[in-house]
């Protein structure tokens, strides 16, 4: 029980980083809190799907055309909405909100719910690690899920475009005065965080189906990883989700999966009473609390 | 040849605001329209409307007052994600004192905006040093976290709730017991935060450090401000627990949090007028795409977004401009 605990609680953790990881992109960068990045999500999964069933195309170029369509997404959510409310947080939260409960809701009513709406697995087999029966895709997930999480660290520390990013996260207006086109990278932000949305879900939703609703727990899932690791930092984001993860497998297994849902609620909590930047935020102490 | 557009106060404005304002009717007049508007209207609408869209104008002052509790926050520096905490408080608190000890609706109403007022400052005082963003993520996930618990702990009727609990009188007594309180909410916070009280309470939003510099002790303040606004929040709560005669965890939903922000975001923030606006605003809208089903969230959610984006002031601070100013194109030299 216990090694099967720590084996699922590390998947879990995975999971729920893949799934922050886009959130944390956008958020890092250009400093937009995405609430339609569930939205994202589920679009993501959802053109994968249209790719595959009513079109016929084949596994990997349709999930390349869903990853693409929802980087454009993206763009165009940041071309057409955000830049012209930019620096107004709560303007900014709730267009982005709007957004996303449209598109959901949209979804809904298009009849996307059923059990027809189900993402292929890459492989059914399973094997076993120790004593623990674990099936490929999970393993698959972890795998991506690092893959992920290095490309990201690579890409912001080591090209031209990274860099940027990570100028107009540090100082906007300087990097502007340094010929960057402020605009333009922080559409590429909001970009890259659908592109990674619908990576993630067009690998961890195979796990069940496309459930319209999994929008919502995906934003609450991946705002709670981001505020404990710290928003905006890759190594806290790893830190949050293995915390969160690993707190709802033990939280499943040894007490009642009622309380599963309490978990990253109590963390996000216990954290913004105690360090309120997260466990790796980088924000001064006079900036969170007085 | 360029040109610009320069906006110069109307020569009724310059004149309403001195003296002369006594002497002729059409300056009365344009000093009192907009503050008698919202009176004559509220109880004009009581009247004439069919019962169906007298209950949805309960609704849209219940939200409206909870719009006006999270602008007398916001405008502290406190910006709340999470109205419904205030808002369930207040009807968990009613329907209890109700269900378990029996009082009537006119002894738990105020006791409950009290009470629930108290509470739920109680709840946020550890929060209170926090700023900005931080303390809007706890606001946020305070309200998630009581459904979770007396979902998981089955306290106070647990997933079913309290129903078949006493109602108000009659329906006269609601609609009009909820407009005096809205009224009475609006103009009163109003005068309260163009006085020297409110004046710090602005300037703790503005730049808390130099408040605290002028030797004033904010987080006196913040709870203060956090009383009033919660306690607004309660009543509204345990208002619509006596209208529908039944608490339950509904009461702590998304909805109690999201549409006060999006109804002063939509009316323009600071004035508490454009909050009530606002609500005025989005909840009949909500109510007229009814009839599209499915569709109506869609909307919803696409009209935000256009306001937001559109008119970013607020609908409010657009009138408010357009009724005290009016542009004209200049040359620029």
């Amino acid at each position: 029980m216990l090694t099967n605990a720590i084996i699922y609680g590390f998947v879990n953790s995975v999971i729920l980083m893949l799934v922050a990881l886009g959130f944390n992109v956008t958020f890092g960068i250009s400093g937009i809190a995405n609430f339609a990045y569930g939205a994202l999500y589920i679009l993501g999964a959802l053109s994968c799907w249209v790719f595959l069933n009513p079109i016929g195309l084949p596994y990997f170029l349709a999930v390349i055309l869903a990853v693409a369509v929802t980087a454009i997404a993206g763009a165009l959510l940041y071309r057409f909405v955000l830049q012209r409310i930019r620096g107004m947080v709560l303007s900014e939260v709730i267009a982005t909100f709007g957004i996303g409960l449209a598109l959901l809701e949209l979804f809904k009513y298009m009849g996307f719910i059923g059990f027809e709406y189900s993402l292929p697995v890459i492989s059914d087999t399973s094997i076993e690690i120790g004593t623990v029966v674990i099936d490929l895709q999970r393993i698959f997930i972890v795998i991506i899920g690092v893959t992920m999480a290095a490309f990201i660290w690579f890409f912001t520390h080591h090209t031209r475009t990274g860099l940027r990013f990570r100028g107009i996260a540090q100082e906007e207006r300087t990097a502007l005065s340094l010929g960057i086109n402020t605009d333009r990278v922080a559409m590429l932000s909001v970009s890259f965080g659908g592109a990674y949305a619908a990576i993630a879900a067009i690998f961890i939703l195979p796990l069940g189906t496309i459930n319209v609703e999994q929008g919502y727990s995906v934003l609450i899932n991946a705002l709670a990883v981001c505020i404990v690791g710290g928003l905006g930092s890759t190594g806290g984001l790893v830190l949050g989700s293995l915390l969160i993860g690993y707190g709802q497998t033990f939280t499943a297994t040894y007490l009642e999966s009622h309380w599963v849902m309490l978990v990253p609620l109590i963390a996000i909590l216990v954290i913004l009473v105690i360090k309120p930047s997260g466990i790796f935020g980088k924000q001064k102490e006079l900036e969170e609390r007085i | 040849m360029q040109r610009r557009k320069e906006r110069v106060d109307r020569g009724i404005k310059v004149r309403s605001s001195d003296v002369f304002a006594l002497s002729s009717w059409r300056e009365m007049l344009y000093l009192s329209a907009p503050r008698l508007l919202p009176i004559v209207g509220l109880l004009l609408l009581s009247v004439v409307l069919s019962y169906y869209w007298q209950r949805v104008l309960l609704s849209v002052s219940v939200f409206a007052l909870l719009a006006i509790s999270w602008d007398i926050l916001a405008q502290s520096g406190m910006v709340s994600l999470g109205q419904a905490l205030f808002f369930g408080t207040g009807a968990y608190l009613a329907g209890n004192m109700n269900h378990y000890l029996g009082w009537p609706p006119y002894v738990t109403l105020p006791l409950a905006a009290i009470f629930g007022g108290l509470l739920c400052t109680l709840f946020l005082i550890p929060v209170l040093r926090l700023r900005g963003i931080y303390f809007s993520m706890v606001t946020l996930v305070l309200p998630l976290m009581l459904v979770r618990i007396i979902e998981a702990t089955r306290i106070f009727g647990g997933t079913e709730g309290l129903s078949g609990l006493d109602p108000l009188p009659n329906r006269w007594v609601e609609i009009y017991l909820i407009i005096a309180v809205l009224l009475a909410a609006l103009f009163g916070f109003r005068r309260l935060m163009n006085s020297d009280y409110g004046l710090v309470l602005k300037g703790i939003s503005d730049n808390d450090r130099s408040v605290m510099n002028a030797g004033i002790n904010i987080y006196w303040f913040k709870t203060q401000a956090l009383f009033i606004a919660s306690a607004l929040g309660a009543f509204a709560g345990a208002f619509m627990t006596h209208v529908y005669m039944f608490v339950g965890m509904p009461v702590f939903a998304m909805d109690y949090s999201i549409l006060p922000i999006a109804a002063a975001v939509v009316g323009g923030m600071g004035t508490l007028a454009g909050s009530m606006l606002g609500a005025f605003i989005l909840v009949p809208l909500s109510e007229i795409l009814r009839g599209l089903g499915g569709l109506r969230i869609v909307f919803y959610g696409l009209f935000l977004v256009i306001f937001t984006v559109a008119i970013p002031e607020g609908i409010f601070h657009y009138i408010q401009r357009k009724y005290h100013q009016f542009e004209r194109w200049v040359e620029v030299k």
